[in-house]
């Protein structure tokens, strides 16, 4: 079995994999039926009530696998009736309330919401309490629980709510794509669209017009069963022309925004396209602050398509909001569709590659710091970097913000001009991209990882690495 | 005016398409012919056992840092 953080994606991939195999072959059509039944093949099941609840689920993931809704213009989609309406009551004491004498939970509650019954249980006023979770922090028996939908825990821009049916309802108005919530929901209930059939069609139209592949450098914590040149040759062997490091793209970034920075004495960051539409939906006044440098994958792309007539530019990384950004009006240019890493994995095996027992191909085209734009904190020391090469006199003051927490505090901040710092580093996820939701694994040491490759990279210098692109800063 | 590509893929890149790039911009403005001659890069040829790949219009190159001179007065000066 391949390497999953959790069974949900497994499932995800399994589904997506097979939608591939049968457009390598030209017999999706034929065979879009039966592909619910291959996956769930038997009489008992194993995930749901029954296996047509099982299999009409599927049919879903089937429709998502092939770029879902087309009248929902949000990547992100509830898949309504795999929804499992988990419990929404909030905060709520257990039977593991001993109805001890201290009675922290009320002498902590600000709002006088906990009282006692007869037999000295704390019960909770849900008319008086706001959630704040400090009852549960002093309870020595830890019995007070946080009874919240996965799925709008890990929204922190609070976009989900139930709709009449209690299913998850995604307000596409507050929505930035991260994908928090694809990764958390339990039972794979909200998920992301797919683009594979696009890539597939571009595949397969590749001697007319070569495609080029875009590698994030977080794939350095990703396919950790086989070597990353392995990984280079099996998407050679899928029908990319060339992969490149979008890490080059950083490289050209941390440059041009070295120089926006000092020009301007205050900026957002832009790279991720998540933290980028937060400031527009949450943040309105701020906007004129985001850097007005393209993305590292965009960047990249534009490059490509300048010089090289009919190219067709694929992005493959860890994050479901590249996949809304390819679509912006001044991206959908440059790039003509994006995989996530599970992506790429579905289409290894939708092909039968074995990437282990491939030749090691080779990637080299990024410096040190354009490959650290993969984890929190790299693109501030790109940019620092940057400023010394360009001999720019500017001490850069990096507020770095990993999560959307963070980000809010430090946009707060600003708003109220109260920040202490002239650049803000936002990204969406926590960790940086290393964290994001379309990553095959997350782990403690993908940071490690992603340092490890930085250093690896022949070119020590962002001037080095981008000289050969004749590129005007 | 002559046209010279320069690989810049992976492959080519770690055998030293930017040393060759380099030299190439130092020749060209040494031997001042640069309203005659455009430089620029692509990423892969689909030749990266013969890196670094290099075409001058279409005639395809075997190039290292070591003969990029003398790949330059054979193949670019004596064209322009």
């Amino acid at each position: 079995m391949r390497k999953f953080d959790t069974k949900v994606q497994h499932l995800k991939y399994k589904v997506l994999r097979e939608v591939a195999r049968h457009a390598w072959n030209d017999r999706l059509t034929e065979n879009i039926l039966d592909i619910p039944k291959q996956i769930v093949p038997g009489n008992e099941p194993t995930m749901r009530c029954c296996v047509y609840k099982e299999r009409a689920i599927l049919d879903e993931r089937v429709k998502l696998a092939m770029g879902g809704d087309k009248t929902n213009p949000n990547i992100i989609e509830v898949i309504s009736i795999a929804c499992d309406e988990c419990p929404v009551g909030g905060y709520e004491v257990t039977d593991a309330c001993r109805g001890c004498l201290a009675h922290r939970c009320e002498d902590v509650c600000k709002r006088g919401a906990i009282s006692f019954d007869r037999n000295h249980v704390a019960v909770i006023d849900k008319s008086k309490c706001v959630e704040c979770g400090a009852c549960a922090k002093v309870c020595p028996y830890t019995a007070i629980v946080n009874r919240t939908r996965p799925c709008q825990n890990a929204c922190k821009v609070k976009a989900i709510s139930m709709d009449e049916k209690k299913a998850a309802e995604i307000d596409n108005n507050k929505c930035i794509q991260c994908g928090a919530c694809v990764y958390q929901c339990p039972f794979g209930a909200i998920t992301d669209k797919s683009f594979i059939l696009d890539v597939i069609r571009l595949l397969k139209n590749s001697d007319e017009n070569k495609v080029y592949a875009l590698v994030a450098p977080s794939i350095s914590s990703q396919f950790t069963y086989a070597k990353l040149g392995q990984v280079i040759t099996g998407m050679k062997a899928l029908g990319f022309h060339t992969v490149i490091e979008a890490a080059l793209g950083a490289d050209m970034v941390a440059l041009s925004e070295a120089k926006e920075l000092s020009e301007k004495g205050f900026l957002t960051s832009s790279c991720c396209p998540a933290f980028v539409q937060y400031i527009k939906s949450a943040f309105p006044q701020l906007t004129p602050y985001i850097s007005h440098n393209l993305s590292p994958m965009a960047t990249l792309a534009k490059y490509i398509k300048d010089t090289t007539p009919n190219a067709k530019v694929v992005f493959v990384g860890p994050c479901t909001a590249k996949k809304a950004e390819a679509q912006l009006a001044h991206v959908k240019e440059y790039v003509d569709a994006v995989l996530t890493f599970e992506e790429l994995q579905a289409l290894f095996d939708s092909r039968d590659l074995e990437l282990s027992g491939l030749e090691e191909g080779v990637l080299d085209n990024a410096s040190y710091f354009g490959r650290i734009f993969a984890r929190s904190g790299g693109l501030s020391d790109a940019a620092a970097q940057a400023m010394k090469e360009l001999g720019i006199d500017f001490t850069i003051k990096p507020v770095v913000c990993d999560g959307i927490e963070a980000c809010r505090m430090a946009l707060l901040k600003k708003s109220k001009n109260a920040l202490d710092g002239n650049f803000i580093e936002g990204m969406a996820c926590i960790g940086g991209c290393i964290g994001g939701a379309g990553c095959l694994t997350h782990g403690e040491k993908n940071k490690a990882e992603v340092d490890k490759y930085g250093r690896e990279a022949l070119e020590k210098t962002i001037g080095d690495a981008v000289s050969v692109l004749n590129y005007e800063v | 005016m002559v046209k010279i590509t320069v690989c810049i893929g992976s492959s080519c890149h770690i055998k030293g398409s930017r040393q060759v790039v380099e030299q190439l911009q130092d020749l060209i403005a040494k031997h001042n012919v640069g309203d005659r001659v455009e430089l620029s890069g692509t990423f892969c040829m689909g030749k990266c056992q013969q890196g670094v790949c290099v075409t001058v219009d279409d005639t395809f190159y075997s190039v290292s840092p070591d003969t990029a001179e003398a790949f330059f007065k054979e193949a670019v000066l004596a064209k322009v």
